[in-house]
């Protein structure tokens, strides 16, 4: 079994601040980390290949700085580390990115045999849309099964797979074949801590990296900036909302009455139905 | 257990540890730099001045690619009172070229620092503690770390794991450091707009200043700073445990109490605390410094409380120690010699280093600054000063001679009588002096 | 088993004519399940409606799914002028392949300039599979819509975890796509009499083509649902322990609403997790919002500032919640939250109840 997973390497959105003077992103120094969800599509694939036997490609485009969060993977156990790097693929909105990493999941079929199983994660934290795993899912027609939480079965000489999607109102049993795309959430497992000897071999890995030029048939006009039909036309900051508090005073009766009473005054009135 | 075998285990990524990584790895040494922080420097904390020779002894001109803060050209020297400071200070601009010490970031440099050690072949494994010590017939043959199959053997382990080194305390290089032996220092950083840094401090672009801050500590032996970086300022103070203890205060309430000193909030105003930071620095010195070496290991920096208290020097003398262990390391595997015998040669070219010469020269510093003494060192005596100050400079219609008296009274009140005030000077005169 | 998938590579090309000025018309794709539609649906064609006159364009809603006809005439009662309706068994549950089947199938043959779906998992999956293969710009989890002069769509959306809001474009496909976060925007009235064209629509499917079986689905009533709260009772440190949520949860139960908590009351395990609110928790925005007990700290007040109306107590006069609530009350929560309990019970229930 051949089994890909897709990470990308993030701002960590906790340390972002934003320029009171100027209204844009302070991203400089913000330290870079994996996304949170596709450490568990990393772990997933390896619990695969503890399982079954596996071989585990992680993939990411980004930065060349983006080798450490590869590393990362290898320390746990994938068996390559592809990074997909090169300044014309800069820029790109889902749709570009979704193009890339197909044509690299295409390309690591042909370096190290047929891909039967993808994860990505349930979405980014910057990029923030989960659309990039079921795009990838269609530019190369395999199933896709999204917000996966739990991997019930896997028949490894079938490829018949059972996995619980968690959904907004209940939990739901699919059944699936390979090859078959699969978004995770962090209900799916627990990432593991790498080994020593894993930190070991992480330290000395060099990831493999691809540029334009390692994509025979790449279509120039569909990647990077140009290749992206969505363009951001504007940002900012929204205004903090202006709100003049009304400060009830009395005893707690009284203001329980207030309350109640300004609240009634007001159209929740109608939108929450307090008839 | 990992089946590769290292030459040296490095353990710790501070200055010593990147220090000892690097010289040794040029050496030709197969080495495993070890740091339990997510990257070297990421926990990591000083005050921040980081000094010249040392480091440009393993890398010339390190100034020009280093990530370094501001150049410092102006060093002061406050006796703070409650409302006031007696103020001393020297500037020279030949401090600028070639420059003599910088303010500094740990954070930064230390992650620079270790990745030359990387670049010289030296192995990271970073994320990763350190636990304990493989020994075996009574001789240390490699540690195990928190991960997983975490056992690491190598001929000689270096520990550089700081001032609270785990490993120093199980080979017995020493104990647990007695309360008056370590201070524990605050530390905030604040960001203020370098142009008003420049102001403030009169500073160009890239110069910049320390004031070292004695008094308004409650009374404790110990010292305050702000240093100034590029667009942060770092302000901190250490106070010696056993006085934290006996007087049951916690040591951020004196650095509250330092922010509110007139002379300081007038520097820091408007400033965003960005960072908050707590570290044990060693105040042993000279008596407390443990065996330096053993049979397969050897042991610098802080973990061997080689800190120089009055200058503040610290990582100058651990990147030294981390240099002499790493070439004994090149040393002994030339003639595969990793006994303590053969090791003896480590603790030699430190005794022979400005390591131990400088910590020798204040060993005398330690009695002064334990109680009652230092209650009068760094509480009584620099509030007498501000005010015997007072007193004379006051134009109030008295006549000198009568305000130069009432001046030196105050002293002689704190020393306890003429006698006692030259005794105090004495004492603190040898202490500095060896 | 992924070998003769290779080198095919959907989504490349727009297919057919690319003559940009032929689509005309908003459509809004209803989410239902066991055929109950999701309110996300009707809120949808309530903003759409608005943004359909601005265009002086159709408005459309497609429903799919099995015995659904119910909702095909619903999306005409909530504002819809045309619906397509496709019925089969194959459609039963939600699947990708079938159901971006027939959206591609209804967007190609009708043409609209604008797609919207629910920001919801569903409506995620399938807006980011359909919008891959026609292929066209998507813009996900929108908050704000609004079209122009050139009948561009502008979609914006919150960046970089609710700090920043971004306005995104697509000027080069047809139709404009995004998803739009549920509770956002307000459907219309249900109007019963209103008229419009409901258009069956045929897709040839077996389902022995399908590989993707639902096998079963299991509600669970008792999920954190934070995001989809109406009115959400929260407290923090201030409850001073676990037993200080069973006040929250009197007070939530009469408004029929959800408790939910600050970090520091999540951090001290007095309520799970899934309950924070916050940067590093849920970002909700309720009609109505208590503050019980809770400082209001930035990281906070970031995952709740856009609720509609936010009543914080607290015993502190001074502290920061005050400055973005609409009432404040200082007091003892212990004190005055059974008080508004009581208050809101006796209001809330009829008069002949009682
Ligand atoms: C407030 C303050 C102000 C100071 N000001 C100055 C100054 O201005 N100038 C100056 O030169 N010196 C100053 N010092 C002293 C200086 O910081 C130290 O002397 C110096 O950092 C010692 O270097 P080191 O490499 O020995 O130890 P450290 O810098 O402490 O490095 C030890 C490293 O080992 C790692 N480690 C610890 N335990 C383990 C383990 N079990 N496994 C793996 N890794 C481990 C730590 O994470 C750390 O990275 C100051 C110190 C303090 C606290
Ligand atoms: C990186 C990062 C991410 C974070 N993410 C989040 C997040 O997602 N969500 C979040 O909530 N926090 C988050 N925090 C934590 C946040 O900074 C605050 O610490 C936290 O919100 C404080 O919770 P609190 O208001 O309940 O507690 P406190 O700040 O302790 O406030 C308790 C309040 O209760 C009041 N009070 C006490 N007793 C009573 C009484 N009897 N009656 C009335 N009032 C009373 C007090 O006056 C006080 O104002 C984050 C912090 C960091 C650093
Ligand atoms: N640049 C990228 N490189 C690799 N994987 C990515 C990249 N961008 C997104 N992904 C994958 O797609 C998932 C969803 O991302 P997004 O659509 O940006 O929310 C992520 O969790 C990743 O698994």
């Amino acid at each position: 079994m051949h089994i890909v997973v897709c990470i990308k390497q993030v701002p960590d959105s906790k340390e972002i601040k934003i320029d009171p003077k100027t209204n844009t992103l302070m991203r400089q120094g913000v330290p870079a980390v994996v996304n949170y969800y596709d450490m568990h599509g990393v772990e997933e694939a390896l619990r695969i290949k503890d399982k079954y036997g596996a071989r585990v490609t992680v993939i990411t485009m980004g930065p060349p700085s983006a080798d450490k969060a590869l590393k990362q993977c290898i320390s746990l156990g994938a068996d390559e580390g592809v990074l997909v790097s090169d300044r014309a693929f800069a820029g790109a909105d889902t749709l570009a990115t979704s193009y890339v990493l197909a044509s690299a999941i295409y390309k690591a079929a042909d370096t190290w045999g047929p891909v039967d199983m993808i994860f990505a994660g349930k979405q980014t934290s910057d990029g923030d849309t989960g659309q990039v795993g079921p795009g990838i899912a269609c530019r190369i027609d395999y199933e896709q099964l999204t917000y996966v939480q739990q991997i019930e079965d896997i028949n490894p000489d079938t490829g018949e797979l059972i996995v619980h999607r968690h959904l907004e109102d209940g939990v739901e049993r699919v059944k699936t074949r390979t090859p078959v795309l699969i978004t995770v959430v962090t209900e799916l497992n627990t990432p593991r801590r790498a080994s020593l000897p894993g930190m070991l071999r992480a330290a000395r890995y060099t990831p493999i990296v691809w540029t334009t030029n390692d994509f025979e048939e790449l279509d120039r006009s569909k990647i990077g900036l140009r290749g992206s039909p969505t363009i951001v036309s504007k940002t900012w900051v929204p205004e903090p909302k202006h709100v003049s508090t009304d400060m009830l005073t009395g005893t707690g009766n009284e203001v329980a009455a207030t309350l109640v009473e300004n609240l009634f005054g007001t159209e929740l009135k109608h939108s929450l139905g307090w008839a | 257990m990992a089946d590769e075998r290292f030459d040296v285990v490095v353990v710790g990524a501070g200055p010593a540890g990147a220090a000892a990584a690097l010289t040794a790895a040029r050496g030709g040494l197969k080495v495993a730099l070890i740091e339990r922080g997510e990257y070297p420097g990421a926990k990591n904390t000083f005050g921040g001045v980081l000094y010249r020779k040392q480091i440009e002894q393993l890398i010339p001109e390190f100034w020009k690619s280093a990530p370094l803060e501001r150049t410092v050209v102006e060093q002061r020297l406050w006796l703070l009172a409650k409302e006031s400071a007696v103020t001393v200070s020297y500037r020279d601009d030949r401090f600028n070229d070639p420059p003599n010490c910088w303010t500094g970031q740990r954070s930064k440099f230390d992650q620079w620092f270790a990745a030359q050690a990387e670049a010289a072949g030296a192995v990271p494994i970073y994320e990763t503690a350190v636990t304990d010590a493989i020994i075996e017939d009574g001789r240390v043959v490699g540690v195990v770390t928190d991960r997983d199959d975490g056992e690491l053997r190598a001929n000689l382990v270096i520990i550089a794991d700081g001032v609270n080194s785990l490993l120093g305390k199980r080979l017995r290089a020493h104990r647990e450091w007695k309360p008056d032996q370590v201070s524990l220092a605050v530390k905030e950083v604040i960001a203020l707009p370098r142009e008003k840094i420049q102001d403030r401090f009169n500073l160009d672009k890239s110069e910049g200043c320390t004031i070292e801050l004695v008094g308004e500590t409650m009374g404790m032996a110990g010292l305050g700073f702000l240093y100034t970086n590029t667009d942060t300022l770092s302000l901190g103070v250490g106070v010696m445990v056993s006085d934290l203890k006996r007087l049951r205060v916690k040591p951020y309430e004196v650095l509250n109490g330092l922010k509110q000193h007139p002379m300081i909030q007038r520097l820091i105003e408007g400033g965003e605390v960005k960072e908050y930071a707590g570290h044990l620095i060693p105040e042993g010195g000279y008596t407390a410094m443990p065996s330096l070496s053993g049979d397969g290991w050897m042991i610098c920096g802080d973990a061997a409380q080689m800190v120089n208290a009055v200058h503040r020097e610290g990582t100058n003398l651990a990147v030294e120690s981390g240099r002499l262990a790493g070439e004994t390391a090149v040393a002994v595997h030339e003639r595969e010699d990793f006994s303590s015998a053969g090791l003896q040669r480590y603790t030699d070219a430190v005794r022979k280093s400005i390591i131990h010469k400088d910590l020798k020269k204040y060993k005398g510093l330690h009695g002064l600054l334990s109680f009652p003494e230092s209650e009068k060192l760094f509480g009584q005596l620099p509030q007498a000063v501000n005010d015997a100050l007072f007193e004379f400079l006051s134009v109030d219609g008295e006549p000198k001679r009568d305000k130069q008296k009432q001046a030196f009274r105050k002293l002689e009140g704190v020393a306890g009588g003429r006698m006692d005030l030259v005794r105090m000077a004495l004492k603190g005169w040898r202490a500095m002096n060896g | 088993m992924a070998e003769d998938k290779r080198r095919k590579m959907i989504g490349l090309q727009p297919e057919g004519d690319v003559d940009w000025s032929m689509y005309r018309g908003i459509m809004v794709v209803v989410e239902q399940r066991s055929g109950v539609a999701k309110p996300v649906s009707w809120q949808l064609l309530g903003e759409a409606r608005r943004l359909a006159d601005k265009l002086d364009a159709p408005l459309m809603a497609l429903v799919m799914g099995q015995d659904v006809s119910h909702i095909a005439q619903q999306a005409i009662g909530y504002g819809a002028d045309i619906v397509y309706h496709a019925d089969a068994p194959e459609l039963k549950d939600y699947r990708t392949r079938p159901y971006s089947r027939v959206c591609l199938k209804v967007i190609k043959t009708y043409r609209p300039e604008i797609v919207l779906m629910g920001a919801t998992y569903t409506g995620r999956d399938l807006a980011g599979a359909i919008a891959t293969h026609l292929p066209t710009g998507l813009t996900a989890d929108s908050t704000q819509l609004d079209v122009d002069d050139e009948r561009l769509l502008l979609a914006s959306r919150p960046a970089f975890s609710e700090k920043m809001l971004a306005t995104i474009l697509c000027k080069q496909f047809k139709p404009q796509m995004a998803t739009v976060r549920a509770g956002v925007f307000q459907a219309l009235p249900y109007d019963e009499k209103r008229t419009g064209k409901i258009i069956a629509v045929h897709q040839d499917m077996h389902e022995n083509d399908i590989v993707t079986k639902v096998l079963e689905f299991v509600q669970d009533d008792n999920r954190v649902n934070l995001e989809d709260a109406q009115v959400i009772v929260a407290g923090g440190r201030g409850l001073g322990g676990p037993d200080g949520f069973k006040l929250l949860h009197e007070l939530a139960n009469v408004l029929g609403g959800t408790v939910a908590a600050s970090r520091a009351a999540t951090d001290l395990g007095w309520i799970d997790h899934a309950y924070q609110v916050g940067q590093t928790g849920t970002t909700v925005r309720p009609k109505l919002y208590f503050a019980i007990g809770i400082s209001g700290a930035v990281q906070h007040v970031v995952g709740m500032q856009n609720s509609d109306y936010i009543v914080a107590i607290n015993k502190d006069p001074n502290a920061p919640i005050f400055q973005i609530a609409n009432y404040g009350i200082v007091g003892d929560l212990f004190e005055i939250v059974p008080l508004l309990t009581k208050a809101f019970q006796e209001r809330l229930t009829p008069v002949m109840a009682r």
